[in-house]
């Protein structure tokens, strides 16, 4: 019975060894460990043997059933390993192919650079004011020092809707309304639509868009305007871009400048697309005039602060150097879909 | 301005090129816009002698000149021009010379004989005959200037100065002259400015005895001077004074209209010179004017005057509109004897008004209207004298009559150089200020300090404070940061657009911006009825055409402008958005609301009505909006704009009893009328009406401690059922223990009798006190069928 136990033993060992697949492996373990398997066929016999013999021969049997049945685990494991590799190989795609489009839209551009510079004011602890399009005589030009017949009417061709009423040509009426709304500390800017009677080219359009930006507290300085457009400048151009301010006028502020910044293409040094400049004009600014925060009841022994202006637009050309306004009011998808 | 360099020489050295000089004077506040060499378009034009002239051979018209241009050997050139005389200068183009509009000169031959250059004129070289009143339009510039052969034509006739155009801003009116420029430039560069008193001898005449000024409106002329100059000799000016005109820009005439466009250069005010014969009565009356007078000026056009305006007249009839301009007998002409100089102060806002009303705007009253030194009268009328005196072109009476009605006292504002640095920011030495200011001509008197009259812009201690910015330098002005911390952030209205804005980029869709204006016939175009409170607009009362002149009451119309352009160029499949306004008229002298709509437009070949609305429901739930319903426009008359929409592929949108919105298909009417071949998709959301039904902050729910039971439910009944009835009917019946009812089948066909459709639903059931039991659930069931048999849909037979 021994001899029997291990002629099963090394044949079942045998046919493991040669066992490479699944099937075979399940035949091999019924004709060993199955019901009418060798080894319960043998084990069926062990009531024959005498008492002295089968606690011995049980032991072998025992023995030899647990190293079939480990053998038969280990070959399992191997088997199911070489299945899962041929499966992953069989599986490989080819990862050049494109991915599969998870459509995503974008903002206008104009909308884009305009988001940007609420997040830098927003940084600096500026608020986001909001102001009528459709706005009183007062609001865009009384208030801010600008009579009728005053002669700086001129330079802003405005369209009309009453004698009274007109669409603003400029975003700095919301500082009349900000002003009189709220008390000193004001840091406010104020994004939107502004029109002026412009036929439409590559450079003008009727409608364009402002950002209005305006502080008002005790002890603001001329450096804080200077300060604070170098660092908006730097944000929205890199570190290294530098602007000049150059004095101009305009009424409502005292003193007023004219913000370029160095030209992208020359550098200064003046090219076609500065006329010579070296510099690239930007954006209005100065300290406001007394006489708008009066106007506002604000003391303006008190009270000092700086307002500015900039063209969204202009921002924008440069940022993407789209070369042509209409571009951004015709809404082609092509052109859209770059940003 | 336009402004001549050598004439600055008169005043202010300040020894710099052009370009420098031109940088200096923008950064000081002065813009220069840009600055231009006389003559510069051409090049290697010589002084040419004729010493000898023959005819062609070959030709009737032809000449063949000796020319001396300074060499050991004349040069052989061919000209067709007739006026060439022997001895005569002229202006040589040499071989490989450049003329204006870039003409190169090239040797050549011409019927055969030889021509090394060309003679010019004056209009080869740019020039006209106001430049050099001698020369002839049409033939050779015979030149009767001292200069020698070969010498640079530019040299030889005074065509080398520089041209400089500055912008003056309207609160300088002061630097509208060669002088206020010198000023500037001197304070700029640190240079001496000197400003000669005007000198002339003048004849010993009582003026009274020949004329009388009489300003009858004191308020809108405070000064007016008149002087004459007898025996007038017109002749053209001197060279040099053509040549400061033509670098300002100005046309040379005659001397006595030259030295009034002269002195209007140099020192800013304007003068007029009437012709004596023509002032009837020998009076000249400041007034307004009478109803239905007329004046024919000098440009030969009769204008309708109103009693509003001021003019000068004489005894009979009005012979100039105050400050604007002359009438058409009171100016020079060749047989002109006596002038009377006008040198007066004008009330700006009247000058302003007058010009627009009669849409003349001249350079006189460009200046009068931006208001003028009020003690410039006299200094001006005086050195029109001067130069009378110095061209000989006329006898200059020495006394002057006027009528003196100014009031004006000089102005004292605060000077405190500590001050003007805490407002500036700066720490500029009180004794630059001084120096700064004082080179300006503001005279300081310990705190306080006095403008002079020209400068009319400075009123306060802003004013002072950015005349020492200025010649400081703003760039020298240090950058710091705004003190102090102040609470920004976003409103929830702010917060609110945002968010909607960043859906819709996530949704996959486009961002445009239109124009806030448009076409009234816009409604017509989306089939508007005509008595629709959309056509009720804001109107632009000077538009730039029709197509832009009414203010936007509904944003589709522009949309579908947008999505029309896509088609045209060919772009397949787009999805686009517009946050933007509308504009709703509230009254007539009212401002309008201005409110922000969403507006959605697509089309692709695989969207249909279910595409949009899924975009617009996903869009709600992202803005934390309380469940929507879907009503057809036709059962609620919210939105005019519907009608542009297909009917049965339509809805708006109801949060709670509030419309919020619409979209669906667009009409095929209107799809024709914009010529886009292919299903589209519009929409159009209310922004500010959703901020208000926005749900309060998220609260987290407990996760479910008891399993569900899911329950699944076909059932059949007639098609004209909404699946939303059902829906409503499921959710009511089934009560509390119902988690969520999901559609998951709509079918009809074959199985289902015709008119018939069959619809699944999926129920999970779930209660939150106790694991639900079977018979829970079948009762449930029980009631969500009874109910749904009662809107006439049952369970479907397998």
């Amino acid at each position: 019975m021994k001899e029997q136990l291990e002629a099963i033993h090394s044949a079942a060992k045998q046919a493991l060894d040669a066992c490479s697949d699944v099937k075979t492996l399940e035949q091999i373990r019924v004709q060993y460990l199955g019901k009418k398997g060798a080894l319960t066929g043998i084990l069926k016999q062990m009531g024959k043997l005498s008492a002295e013999e089968r606690p011995a021969m049980g032991q072998l049997a025992n023995q030899v059933r647990s190293d079939i049945e480990q053998a038969l685990a280990d070959k399992q494991q191997k088997l199911s390993e070489r299945l899962l590799k041929e499966k992953l190989e069989a599986e490989t795609v080819d990862i050049t192919l494109p991915g599969k489009e998870t459509k995503i839209g974008s903002m206008h551009p104009l909308h884009i650079v305009e988001q940007e510079i609420r997040e830098i004011f927003l940084g600096l602890g500026f608020s986001v004011a909001d102001g009528p399009e459709v706005e009183y005589d007062y609001y865009n030009f009384e208030a801010l020092n600008l009579p009728p017949d005053h002669p700086a009417r001129d330079t802003q061709d405005t369209f009309y809707i009453t004698n009274n009423i007109l669409l603003r040509t400029q975003t700095s009426s919301v500082q009349v309304h900000v002003m009189e709304n709220q008390k000193p500390p004001i840091r406010i800017i104020s994004p939107g639509r502004v029109y002026r009677s412009d036929a439409v080219d590559a450079t003008h359009s009727p409608l364009f868009h402002q950002v209005e930006g305006l502080v008002v507290d005790k002890g603001i300085t001329m450096a804080d305007l200077k300060g604070t457009l170098e660092l908006l400048m730097q944000r929205l151009y890199g570190e290294e871009c530098k602007i000049r301010l150059r004095p101009h006028h305009f009424p409502f502020t005292e003193p007023s400048a004219e913000v370029d910044i160095i030209c992208f293409h020359c550098h200064g040094e003046g090219c076609r697309l500065c006329k010579g400049e070296g510099y690239i004009e930007l954006l209005g600014a100065g300290m406001v005039h007394p006489k708008i925060l009066e106007g506002c009841g604000i003391d303006s022994s008190v009270y000092s602060g700086f307002a500015f202006g900039l063209g969204l637009e202009r921002i924008a050309m440069r940022r993407y150097n789209i070369g042509d306004m209409r571009l951004l009011f015709e809404n082609d998808y092509r052109f859209l879909e770059q940003f | 301005m336009n402004l001549s360099m050598k004439w600055l020489a008169d005043y202010v050295d300040c020894g710099i090129s052009a370009k420098e000089f031109c940088v200096g004077m923008t950064m000081s506040g002065s813009k220069v816009e840009t600055y231009e060499t006389e003559g510069s378009s051409f090049s290697n034009v010589i002084v040419g002698k004729l010493l000898e002239i023959k005819p062609h051979e070959n030709s009737d018209h032809l000449l063949v000149c000796q020319v001396d241009v300074g060499e050991n050997t004349p040069i052989q050139i061919v000209t067709g021009a007739q006026n060439v005389v022997e001895g005569a200068l002229v202006p040589v183009a040499m071989v490989g010379a450049v003329l204006p509009g870039g003409v190169k000169i090239k040797k050549g031959k011409l019927r055969g004989v030889e021509s090394n250059g060309m003679l010019c004129s004056l209009g080869e070289l740019g020039l006209t005959t106001h430049d050099f009143p001698y020369a002839i339009e049409d033939g050779i510039f015979l030149i009767e200037e001292d200069c020698t052969p070969g010498q640079d034509i530019h040299e030889a006739i005074g065509l080398n100065d520089v041209s400089i155009e500055f912008e003056i801003t309207s609160n300088r009116p002061d630097c509208l002259s060669v002088v206020g420029l010198a000023r500037e430039a001197a304070v700029t560069f640190e240079k001496p400015f000197h400003l000669p008193k005007p000198k002339f001898h003048g004849t010993n005449e009582k003026l009274s005895d020949f004329l009388s000024v009489k300003v009858e409106n004191e308020t809108l002329c405070p000064h007016y001077i008149a002087g004459m100059v007898k025996n007038v000799k017109i002749a053209p000016s001197p060279r040099w004074m053509r040549e400061r005109l033509r670098a300002s820009g100005v046309r040379p005439i005659n001397n006595l209209v030259d030295i009034t466009n002269y002195v209007m250069l140099e020192y800013g005010q304007p003068m007029h010179a009437f012709d004596a014969r023509y002032v009837s009565g020998r009076s000249i009356i400041v007034r307004n004017a009478k109803e239905d007078e007329t004046i024919t000026t000098l440009d030969g056009q009769v204008r309708k005057l109103s009693p509003e305006m001021l003019i000068i007249a004489d005894a009979e009839k009005p012979i100039a509109v105050a400050g604007v301009m002359g009438g058409e007998y009171s100016g020079i002409m060749d047989d002109t004897q006596t002038v009377i100089f006008e040198s007066a102060y004008f009330e700006p806002v009247q000058v302003r008004r007058t010009a627009k009303k009669l849409g003349m705007h001249t350079d006189a009253s460009a200046r009068y209207e931006k208001g003028l030194d009020p003690n410039g009268c006299l200094r001006t009328l005086r050195h029109a004298m001067e130069l009378v005196e110095l061209l000989g072109a006329g006898e200059p009476v020495a006394d002057y009559l006027e009528d003196d009605h100014r009031s004006n006292q000089p102005i004292t504002i605060p000077f405190d150089p500590e001050w003007i640095n805490g407002f500036l920011g700066t720490e500029i030495p009180a004794e630059d200020m001084r120096k700064t200011l004082e080179a300006l001509d503001i005279t300081i008197n310990g705190d306080t300090c006095t403008p002079p009259s020209f400068r009319i812009d400075l009123e306060r201690p802003a004013d002072i404070a950015e005349e020492v910015a200025r010649i400081y330098g703003y760039n020298n002005i240090p950058s710091t940061v705004i003190r102090g911390v102040t609470k920004a952030q976003l409103t929830p209205q702010q917060q609110f657009l945002r968010k909607a804005e960043q859906t819709m980029v996530g949704l996959g869709f486009y961002g445009i911006l239109t124009y806030s204006f448009t076409s009234p016939k816009c409604f017509d175009r989306i089939g508007l009825p005509t008595d629709s409170t959309l056509r009720q607009t804001i109107t632009i009362s000077n538009p730039l055409g029709e197509d832009t002149s009414i203010m936007r009451t509904t944003t589709l119309p522009a949309m579908l402008d947008v999505l029309k352009t896509n088609y045209k160029n060919r772009n397949a499949a787009v999805s686009l958005y517009e946050r933007g306004k509308e504009y709703i008229p509230t009254g007539a002298d009212t401002l309008p609301n201005e409110s922000e709509r969403l507006t959605i437009g697509m089309y692709d070949g695989d969207a249909d009505f279910f595409t949009l609305k899924g975009v617009v429901e996903t869009l709600c739930h992202e803005l934390r909006l309380p469940k929507c319903s879907y009503v057809r426009p036709s059962a609620c008359n919210a939105f005019d704009e519907t009608c542009a929409l297909h009917p049965g592929r339509s809805a708006v949108i109801l949060c709670g009893d509030t419309p919020i919105g619409y979209f669906g298909e667009i009409h095929p009417t209107v799809q024709k009328t914009y010529s886009i071949g292919t299903k589209t998709y519009v929409g159009k959301l209310l922004l500010e009406e959703m901020e208000r039904l926005v749900q309060p902050d998220i609260t987290y729910q407990p996760l479910p401690k008891f399993p569900a039971i899911t329950r699944d439910l076909s059932l059949v009944c007639d098609e004209t059922v909404p699946v939303g009835t059902l829906e409503s009917v499921i959710e009511k019946a089934a009560g509390k223990i119902l988690e969520d009812v999901s559609l998951f089948d709509v079918y009809q066909g074959d199985q289902i009798a015709a008119g018939k459709k069959s619809v699944s639903f999926s129920l999970r059931l779930r209660s939150h006190d106790g694991t639900l039991t079977d018979e829970q659930a079948d009762a449930a069931m029980k009631r969500v069928l009874k109910a749904l048999n009662s809107v006439g849909a049952s369970l479907r037979e397998s």
